[in-house]
This record gives structure tokens, C-alpha cells and sequence, in this order.
């Protein structure tokens, strides 16, 4: 189906509105910074911030602040993957169990377990530890509490039609219970990707030794607010690249 | 013998099992603080319930919590009144919706911890930041809601209401409002939910006044009962907050049933 001439028109309209606005914006932020001299130490120049930008891309002094916090991420989500998968699988396994424990993890889930970040970095100071142990146990829920809901609702007519002509435990594991899990499960899983990146800037905010969101509280507190400013670009920008490679890989899992 | 089978029975209900469940962990924590853990860094549930008195006594506790509390209802109530407008105003026209949906959702998807020190930067290191990072998590969700909730308005009722000449204050207040509430209620738990990380956030971030100054000097003086006990008080003032708008989230979205 094409759209129509006035549809096209529309999308245009719409696009040009986007485009403006953002334009006015950076134009507000350039006038600001040279015609009503806002202080460089509260708002930088945005041509020095695309210079430090990209001083920062080709020194490529990011490497080691990235490399800390990917690996964080990394080591957060697997825990959080297998940890959840395999409890959830678990309890999803019956009604009883699900009805037991589904509000505890719903619950728990609803805490901002942010609130525990200073009890995590007593139990384990403040290296990536406790940046990994938190992010884990954020990302846990959302995860879980999806496979529980992806195994534990799948229509009985499938898993009895599957029974009565034959299935055995994986066959129906394999043939029933995987495909109708699968979506639910990843996009829990992208839930708990999004949510540990955050917690895990978030807790280097707050209190770390190394990693991006430690080097953009570094600048804040040297008051060096170019160079913070295009660090703050580039986390968006990685953040964004990730949050994408990740719905991506999702929407391909979801396919049959 | 009836005693077994009393426990078999009461177990078969899932809220008992779901208390021996949090009773067992208790006592796991109980026993693993006492005689395996350090007791530097972990102290068992009995002493950090026993020292809750001793955590309000501390000096300048119950006036951090009260002014954590307000930095909650306000960024909770600014977030509401700015979703609000701002959802109303780019959901109520289709082509305002398709111009700047785009960009609020760009923006939403964004990590706003990343800016969390420039909000200490212009809004100063007291109250003020943690509100204005509270409502920078509080309102998106109210605004997304807001757009959805006005959208899946059915247009023939807008139309009919036009046809018997509704004026357009009439038109939002007999058909935009009341079909807006339930999922308005839907994203104030969501709002609640932001508020609290936002808030919560900036005050572990610094803080003077908040209890963010209390949890890092707890953390720093190797203090696990007393920094235990303020946790539990929060969390449980995060539970009581999430309960309330849950709670008005199924009274006012009751009546709509399609």
C-alpha cells in the first residue's frame, strides 16, 4: 500500500517540524553562549563541544572509561540472563509456585533497588563489583518475572494436543514451550538490558573509580564543561547504538 | 499428626507460603549475619529492626526523611501537572502528535543519569536538583499515557458530540477527559515509579539536607545497622507511595470496561 499524495504531505510537514525545531534549539544554545554571554562554566559553546567531541573520538581516550563500563554491562546481563531464565523456568513449572512467588518478585520489583547501591558498595567496595552485583539484581526482575509469564501462560489445548500425540519432555520443551516463551522472555530480557546500562551509569555516577559515568562526574567536578558536554553526547550516542543492536536482536528472535 | 497436616493445608494457600518464604529468607539472613559475615559490613534483621528507634534519633534524621518525602510529592505533583499539559497539548492534534512524538520519545530513550551533574549545576546541591531530576523521570510517562489514552479515544465519539454541538471546552470536558482516566491513572504509577528513581538518584548523588548525606555517612563509618534501617524506612515509604497510586489506578479505572 503507497500512501497517499496528502499522507506524503503530512509525513513532509511533520519532518520539517522536527527539523526546525531541533535547529532553533541549537541555534538558541550558539546565540546563547556567544550573543547573551551565558557563563561557559554553565553552558559551552557548541562548536567547542563538537571539538572536543571529536578530539575525543580520534584520541580515542574513551577506550579504557568504555571498555569498564561494557564489560560491567556484560558480566550484569549474563547473570541477570541465566540467573532469571532458570528461576523463572523454575517456578513457571506450577500454578502453585507462580501464585507464591510472581507478587514477591512483583513487589520487590516495584523498590527502587537503587536504594541499596550504598549497601552494595560496603559488600563490594568500589570497583566494577558492585557496579555488576546491582545492575544483576536490577535487571533480574524484569527478566524473570517475563519467563515466568512467557512459560506459565502457554494455552494448555497446545501442550495437551502436543501430549496426545506423543511429545516427550523436550519435544514439548522444544516444539511447544520454547516458541510460545521465546518473545515475552526477550523482550524481558531487552527490559533488563535497558534497565541494567542505567543502573550501572547511574551507580558510577554515584560512586565509582573508572567508567563513563565516573569520567563525566570527573569533568563536572574539574568544572571542564566542553569536554563533559561531548562526553555526555557520546554516552547518549552509545547508549542509543546499544538500546538498538538490542530491540534489533529481539525483533529477530521473535521471528520463527 | 493434625499439626502436620494444619501446616500441609495452611502451606497449600499461596499467601502463607509466600510469608514462610520471606520468614525463611529472614531467618537465612538472620543466621548468615551472625555467624558467617563480617559484622562490619552485614548485620542480621533482629538488630537492624532493634535499631530503627536509634536510626530517628540520629541527629537530623527524620528531618532528612521529611525533606526527602517533600522533594517526592512535589517532583510527583510538578510531573503530573507538566505531563499533563504537555501530553494534552501535542496528543490533541494528530499533526502535532506526528511532529513531536518522535522527539519526546528520542528523549525519553535517552539515559537522563548522564546529565545528572549538570542538574547539581544549575539547580545547586539542596532540594531544588533532586526535584527538577525527579520530574525529568516523572513526566515522560505521563505524557506518553496521555497521548496514548487521547488517541484510542473512538472517533465517533468526538464526531457525534460535534454533531450535537458540543463546544470544544464541552467536547474535552464530557468526552477527552473521562475516557483519558484510566490510562492517566496508569501513568502516574509509572510517574510514581520515575519520581522515586529520579529522586533517589540525585540524593545518593549529593546531598546536604536529604538522606542521601545520611546513607553515605552510614556507608563510611562501616555503620550496616543503622545505614539498614534508614533502607528499610525508605523502601517502605516507596511501597506505601507505589500502593497509593496503584490503589486510585483501579478505583478510577474501573467504570471503563471496553
Amino acid at each position: 500500500m503507497t500512501p497517499s499524495r496528502k499522507e506524503r504531505q503530512g509525513r513532509l510537514a511533520s519532518r520539517a517540524v522536527q527539523a526546525t525545531f531541533l535547529i532553533v534549539l541549537i541555534v538558541l544554545w550558539y546565540l546563547a553562549t556567544t550573543r547573551w554571554r551565558v557563563s561557559p562554566l554553565l553552558l559551552p559553546n557548541p562548536v567547542t563541544v563538537l571539538h572536543n567531541f571529536w578530539d575525543i573520538l580520534r584520541t580515542g581516550e574513551f577506550i579504557g572509561d568504555l571498555r569498564v563500563t561494557l564489560t560491567e554491562l556484560a558480566a550484569a546481563f549474563a547473570i541477570a540472563a541465566t540467573s532469571g531464565v532458570t528461576v523463572g523456568y523454575l517456578i513457571s513449572r506450577s500454578q502453585y509456585r507462580i501464585r507464591v512467588f510472581e507478587p514477591l518478585f512483583a513487589g520487590i520489583y516495584s523498590i527502587p533497588i537503587i536504594l541499596f547501591l550504598p549497601l552494595y558498595v560496603l559488600f563490594f567496595g568500589l570497583g566494577p563489583a558492585s557496579k555488576i552485583a546491582l545492575g544483576a539484581t536490577i535487571s533480574f526482575f524484569p527478566i524473570t518475572l517475563n519467563t515466568i509469564a512467557g512459560f506459565g501462560y502457554v494455552d494448555k489445548t497446545f501442550v495437551v494436543a502436543a501430549r496426545s500425540m506423543g511429545a516427550s519432555d523436550y519435544q514439548l520443551f522444544r516444539h511447544v514451550l520454547m516458541p510460545a516463551a521465546l518473545p515475552i522472555i526477550l523482550s524481558g530480557m531487552r527490559i533488563g538490558f535497558t534497565v541494567a546500562l542505567l543502573s550501572i551509569i547511574g551507580s558510577e555516577t554515584i560512586a565509582s573509580l573508572a567508567g563513563l559515568g565516573h569520567r563525566i562526574v570527573h569533568l563536572a567536578e574539574a568544572m571542564e564543561m566542553a569536554p563533559m558536554f561531548a562526553y555526555i553526547v557520546f554516552v547518549v550516542a552509545i547508549a542509543a547504538i546499544l538500546n538498538m543492536l538490542v530491540s534489533a536482536l529481539e525483533a529477530r528472535g521473535r521471528r520463527p | 499428626m493434625t499439626a502436620a497436616n494444619a501446616w500441609r493445608r495452611a502451606l497449600r494457600r499461596p499467601w502463607v507460603a509466600r510469608i514462610a518464604v520471606v520468614v525463611l529468607l529472614l531467618a537465612l539472613w538472620e543466621v548468615a549475619a551472625r555467624w558467617w559475615v563480617d559484622p562490619i559490613f552485614l548485620s542480621p534483621p533482629s538488630r537492624v529492626f532493634a535499631s530503627l528507634p536509634a536510626v530517628f534519633d540520629t541527629r537530623g534524621v527524620p528531618a532528612a526523611l521529611r525533606v526527602t518525602f517533600w522533594e517526592l510529592a512535589v517532583a510527583f505533583a510538578l510531573s503530573v501537572v507538566i505531563g499533563l499539559a504537555i501530553g494534552l497539548a501535542v496528543g490533541l492534534k494528530p499533526f502535532a502528535r506526528k511532529s513531536f512524538m518522535p522527539i519526546i520519545l528520542l528523549l525519553y530513550g535517552t539515559p537522563q543519569v548522564t546529565i545528572l551533574p549538570l542538574f547539581i549545576l544549575y539547580f545547586g546541591i539542596g532540594p531544588a536538583s533532586k526535584i527538577a531530576f525527579g520530574v525529568s523521570h516523572g513526566f515522560f510517562p505521563i505524557v506518553m499515557t496521555i497521548v496514548a489514552g487521547v488517541q484510542n479515544i473512538k472517533p465517533i465519539l468526538l464526531t457525534s458530540a460535534r454533531a450535537m454541538g458540543a463546544s470544544r471546552w464541552q467536547t474535552l470536558r464530557y468526552v477527552v477527559f473521562p475516557h483519558m482516566i484510566p490510562s492517566f491513572f496508569a501513568g502516574m504509577r509509572l510517574a510514581m515509579t520515575g519520581v522515586l528513581l529520579g529522586v533517589l538518584l540525585a540524593e545518593l548523588y549529593v546531598s546536604t539536607a536529604g538522606i542521601g548525606y545520611f546513607t553515605t555517612l552510614f556507608t563510611q563509618n562501616f555503620d550496616p545497622t543503622r545505614l539498614l534501617g534508614l533502607i528499610s524506612v525508605l523502601a517502605a515509604m516507596a511501597i506505601v507511595l507505589n500502593e497509593i497510586v496503584r490503589r486510585a489506578e483501579v478505583h478510577f479505572g474501573r467504570w471503563h470496561t471496553d
